[in-house]
């Protein structure tokens, strides 16, 4: 129990010290340059407080609960033993067993859907895109369509760090894609795509894809940890903005025909 | 009582997907049993209750102290205050960021291993420490231009666009040791607290200026703090 309490004490120390700095700036502006007292001050002191101790709570419980059996799962999945690749035999060329490795792929899919679905900070833009849209924004809907997209982004990352093509070719076809898309989507989704592509990746997410970058590097013949390992948390900033404007541009059609449909019903 | 039931609910319907996939793949495919499994469900306790306790703060601390300051900014008409307010708060919550920290710390590796510096530990500590202030820098910098944009209401994909251009530039001149790393310090800059915050302030900064649109212009800001850095960082490894 003492144990448990010096960690948690530890844990929260470390979470006053990262919002200590913001706090500052906050407070600072609005004592010196604002000049205004704060509406309900010790309601929103007090959700700074419930901030704090809720993310020491996550962190705490992430450490213990999900972390080391994710990532040592992630080290076991990219084991050439476990999935049965003589890496011996295909040292120069093993970007054509790629299919192989499937398992990592149907792991990077899991794995990025799921830590993203449980990702605080996407929950807050989910509920702040919601009440803006005055409730035309459905929260589940943008975070799934969000985990889709660093689902798959993650699963091409890893098919990346396999084959060992490199990185920037990927990410300027993204680029482009995303491009064309901005052309399409609708004009209102458009600024909270291009924002989930960077909400995605922090608390929950990061430190099971590291470890499967790095397991993968590591254990591919010809990659390198230290350049190979990189570029994954990229691939999961990026596909996110794709799938966002993607699910906006089906809705957008669904509601047409659906539209279409009433009209064509009612001309009978 | 009945909304932190419902709250308590969601943190758990949340963490349900990470639960099932980590079973599925660790007794289904790994086949092995899990190692301290009651200490693993204590752990998943505390993480709902931790994403409950987060999501009522968010909504009763850090959303109205963001919007508050947005719409106090913006009738106070002071522009330089308000953009040295953005600055100072892309700076501030970057700079200490632990998953920056690491990133600048295997970066130094990285480039002490590939000869661009040299292999001593003070060598790789400035490396290290320049990289984090240059990132920090970029994102203050970012966060000032997205409040610029939202006040003079250009579209954001116009800024993207060039911002992706400014990507692509700079991976034609950088070194390839730094690509990846640059690559990556775009996703770890935006901080769970940093996140809520930097929302709350777009979205109110465009619902207090008359003719802007919360949908259309308050987001963006954060797209900004995940592209600049990249820019930023590849720049850094050009120059030294």
């Amino acid at each position: 129990m003492t144990d448990w309490l010096l960690e948690f004490a530890g844990i929260f120390f470390d979470t006053v010290t990262d919002v200590l700095p913001i706090a500052t700036i906050l407070f600072g502006f609005q004592f010196l340059v604002i000049r205004r007292q704060i509406p309900h001050l010790y309601r929103i002191l007090s959700g700074f407080f419930y901030v704090i101790l809720g993310l020491a709570f996550f962190l705490m419980g992430l450490e213990q609960a999900l972390f080391p059996v994710g990532k040592l799962m992630a080290q076991q999945l990219t084991d050439p033993h476990f999935l049965g690749i003589d890496v011996e035999l295909y040292k120069e060329t093993i970007a054509t067993q790629w299919a192989s490795y499937y398992w990592v792929y149907l792991f990077a899919f899991a794995i990025g859907f799921s830590t993203t679905i449980a990702e605080p900070s996407l929950i807050a833009v989910a509920i702040k895109a919601n009440d803006v849209s005055g409730g035309n924004i459905n929260p589940w809907g943008l975070r799934i369509a969000v985990a889709i997209g660093v689902a798959l982004g993650i699963s091409l990352g890893a098919f990346r760090i396999i084959t060992g093509t490199p990185l920037h070719y990927y990410i300027i076809s993204g680029y482009i894609v995303v491009m064309l898309q901005t052309m399409f989507a609708p004009r209102s989704i458009i600024a909270l795509a291009y924002d989930s592509g960077g909400v995605t990746t922090s608390t929950v997410t990061v430190p099971l894809v590291a470890a499967l970058g790095l397991g993968l590097s590591a254990t591919v013949p010809g990659r390198n940890p230290m350049l190979d390992g990189f570029g994954l948390i990229a691939f999961a900033s990026l596909f996110p903005i794709m799938s966002v404007m993607g699910y906006a541009q089906l809705g957008r059609w669904y509601a047409h025909r659906q539209q279409q449909k009433t009209e064509y019903n009612t001309e009978e | 009582m009945k909304a932190l039931i419902k709250a308590f609910y969601e943190s758990t319907r949340d963490l349900l997907p990470i639960v099932v996939v980590i079973a599925f793949f660790q007794l289904l495919v790994l086949q092995q049993p899990f190692p301290g499994l009651l200490k693993m469900l204590g752990g998943l306790l505390m993480v709902v209750l931790g994403l409950t306790l987060f999501v009522h703060g968010l909504r009763t601390g850090l959303f109205p102290i963001g919007e508050t300051m947005a719409y106090d900014f913006a009738r106070k008409g002071s522009l330089p205050w308000l953009l040295l307010f953005a600055f100072a708060l892309g700076f501030g919550t970057t700079v200490a960021e632990p998953a920056l920290i690491a990133v600048a710390d295997e970066a130094a590796e990285v480039a002490a291993n590939g000869g661009m510096i040299a292999s001593t530990d003070s060598a790789m500590e400035s490396y290290a420490h320049g990289l984090r202030m240059t990132v920090a820098v970029s994102v203050g910098f970012a966060i000032m231009l997205g409040v610029f944009r939202i006040i003079k209401g250009w579209p954001v994909q116009y800024l993207i666009l060039g911002g992706y251009i400014g990507v692509l530039v700079m991976t034609m001149f950088a070194p390839q040791e730094i690509i990846g790393i640059a690559y990556d310090s775009g996703g770890v800059t935006t901080s769970t607290i940093t996140v809520p915050l930097v929302t709350a302030l777009g979205v109110g900064l465009a619902s207090s200026i008359a003719g802007r649109n919360p949908m259309v212009d308050g987001f963006g800001l954060i797209a900004f703090a995940s592209l600049t850095p990249m820019i930023f960082v590849m720049a850094y490894g050009i120059v030294l």
